[in-house]
């Protein structure tokens, strides 16, 4: 079965200009060199930390910043290299819900006006029918047909962030690129539109590229997780499987960094010592050397190849020179 | 808990004019600090719970805020009506404030050693060489590697974890009663957010803090305090120590948070119970439980009269509901 989401060594290089000619100094390898594939209605979680790339590789997926090299191939259409118009024919089938539900929708249009926009840039169907997928896919995120004609200062987070996940339903995506969507949102709501993003893939089939610092969201939501570091995916499973066995030292020290809300349970914590390196300075070898607690010699000049370490029979892949 | 508390909030009201009218954004929270503990105000947001925080330190921004009504006493001292000098010169000696951004209590155009060495010339009266020393002291304990260099840096050089830590040192330079940290690693990532709250912990026992965190994280609370306070809507909903507050919730709201976290480990692809339905308008309270109209174990007597927090003052575990769990 082929993919719906085939990501091949992509990357997304920013350059930093500087001097007095504004030449280019530097290189910010914001996503240098990632691959994996999403299968039709499955979700792939995406965790690390801030700077780990993660909210530019979603991007970078949609084309909304071109990828400096690299492949993204959408239902087997190749998007690095399509002209303005073949992406404006595939951004049908692609969305993205944004973290902050207070700046991601303009506050001087409706609620209507909002999740109508896609269909009218698409050009899909008459105003009536319009006017009644609007009423439709209010119902489907759980809001009531009378808010139509209110504007977005008048719903709280929760609510604004139901009428982002109506406009990016209105045109029936096959992927959904999800950044930090609940990430702005208080405890008791979060749990309400985690539901509904649960409830939708189930019922509508969507693929989901779930993007989150939240590593007890991502587990909830993902059919697979990919932990990322300094733009590269260092490890990649079956959720269950990451987080009960974890085989890259990041992804056990992030677990164990993880607040508890279980005063009983006193956790067996690995601090990491230092910061994450810059990504316009990464380090040579494999990019978490500098603060591994069980770094080698070998680790510190040699980048460590991708090898998969599954036994379950799903593949769970890792990037690390213990398993290789 | 040994003694006198260090902290006795009593009554605390807190209002606030806005263009569509009066809100209480605390009403009548009391509760005791008593010193090397910590204790934690958890709540969504709009709760009152950073309010309450600030109103310790004397920094309701007035107008639009006062505090109405209540007594808060630090070491028996009244601080409710005390002139603005008076409170600033116990800010900073007695209490000190962890915010949740950094760059807030830090200057960009100074290095943090002059900024440190003035807090300590100032408030005890050492001099420029002795503050120095104790500021370099201060950034190794706080965990930041090669202190002597780091000193003469300023804020931009350093990392948020870094930064954070560095206004700990401030607060904890002059050796204060009581800190007041709000929402401190929030603004953090995971790896270092365990880093600062491990010192955070480390250095409460120290130097035998008394100390009231301030936070939306229930994980955090966990495992940094003693006690805790659960607010909604300005009220506090219950309060007990740790482990019955986690084992055994009694307000239905506490317990409808603790069930729609999503843990790590736990079965995946099921729905989360959820707490239906949305936070009153403080503008619009209910006349009776503010939570009543999420509740499951609501009743005619919920709609009509607001709960007060059962038992007696000192008991260790109260909960304002009519029907408690």
């Amino acid at each position: 079965m082929t993919p719906l989401l085939e990501v091949r060594n992509l990357k997304k290089h920013f350059p930093v200009r500087g001097g007095l000619l504004r030449r280019v100094v530097a290189q910010v390898r914001a996503v240098d060199g990632v691959s994996f594939s999403l299968a039709a209605g499955q979700t792939l979680g995406l965790v690390g930390e801030s700077g780990c790339g993660k909210s530019t590789l979603g991007r970078a997926i949609l084309q909304l910043q071109r990828p400096t090299s690299g492949e993204v191939l959408l239902d087997g259409t190749e998007l690095t290299t399509l002209d303005p118009r073949g992406l404006h024919a595939m951004r049908r089938s692609m969305q993205i819900i944004f973290q902050d539900p207070y700046a991601s929708l303009s506050p001087r249009r409706t609620v209507a006006q909002t999740i109508r926009e896609p269909l009218e840039v698409h050009g899909i169907g008459t105003p009536a029918e319009r006017e009644r997928r609007v009423e439709e896919l209010l119902g489907v995120v759980g809001m009531r047909t009378a808010v139509m004609d209110r504007y977005p200062h008048e719903f709280s987070g929760g609510q604004r962030q139901r009428i982002g996940i109506a406009r990016a339903l209105a045109l029936d995506p096959k992927l959904i690129v999800a950044d930090e969507p609940v990430s702005a949102l208080d405890v008791s709501v979060r749990a309400q539109v985690l539901n509904l993003i649960a409830r939708l893939q189930r019922e509508m089939g969507i693929a989901f590229l779930f993007i989150s610092h939240d590593l007890s969201v991502v587990e909830h939501v993902s059919d697979r997780v990919g932990v990322m570091y300094l733009g590269r995916i260092v490890e990649m499973a079956p959720a269950q499987e990451l987080y009960r066995q974890p085989r890259h030292p990041y992804t056990e020290a992030l677990l164990s960094a993880v607040p508890v809300p279980d005063p009983t349970r006193k956790a067996r914590r690995i601090v990491l010592g230092g910061d994450v390196p810059s990504p316009m300075n990464p380090p040579p070898g494999c990019p978490f050397h500098l603060r591994c607690p069980k770094v080698m010699e070998t680790c510190r000049s040699v980048t460590p190849p991708v090898v998969e370490v599954g036994t379950s029979g799903a593949s769970h892949q890792v990037a690390c020179h213990l398993h290789a | 808990m040994s003694g006198e508390p260090i902290l006795s909030v009593r009554d605390l009201v807190v209002e606030f004019r806005t263009e569509h009218g009066t809100v209480r954004a605390v009403d009548r929270v009391s509760f005791d600090v008593f010193p090397n503990e910590t204790v934690g105000l958890v709540g969504e947001s709009g709760c009152g719970k950073t309010v309450t925080g600030l109103a310790i330190l004397g920094l309701i921004p007035n107008p639009p805020g006062r505090i109405a009504s209540g007594s808060i006493r630090l070491a028996g001292r009244e601080l409710v009506g005390l002139p603005e000098g008076e409170l600033r010169k116990l800010r900073g000696r007695e209490m000190a404030m962890i915010f949740q951004e950094p760059m807030t209590a830090l200057n960009p155009v100074f290095t943090i050693g002059s900024q440190m060495i003035d807090i300590l010339r100032r408030y005890k009266g050492l001099s420029r060489g002795q503050a120095r020393a104790a500021a370099i002291e201060l950034l190794a304990k706080v965990g930041i590697p090669a202190p002597a260099q780091r000193i003469d840096e300023y804020p931009h050089q350093l990392s948020g974890g870094m930064r954070q830590r560095v206004v700990i040192a401030m607060a904890l330079s002059c050796d204060p009663k009581l800190i007041v940290a709000d929402e401190p690693t929030t603004a953090l990532d995971v790896t270092t957010q365990a880093q600062v709250l491990e010192q955070i912990v480390r250095l409460q026992q120290e130097f035998r803090m008394a100390m009231i965190l301030v936070t939306h994280d229930l994980g955090v609370v966990a495992e940094t305090c003693q006690r805790a306070l659960v607010m909604y809507c300005g009220r506090v909903a219950e309060k007990a120590d740790i482990a019955p507050l986690f084992a055994h919730p009694r307000h239905p709201y506490t317990a409808g948070l603790l069930q729609s976290l999503p843990r790590v480990g736990q079965q995946a692809h099921q729905d989360l119970p959820v707490i239906p339905g949305m936070v009153p308008d403080l503008l619009d309270l209910p006349a009776g439980c503010r939570f009543a109209e999420r509740c499951a174990r609501r009743d005619a007597r919920c709609d009509r009269e607001l709960p007060e927090l059962d038992g007696e003052a000192d008991s260790p575990s109260r909960v304002a509901c009519f029907h408690p769990l």
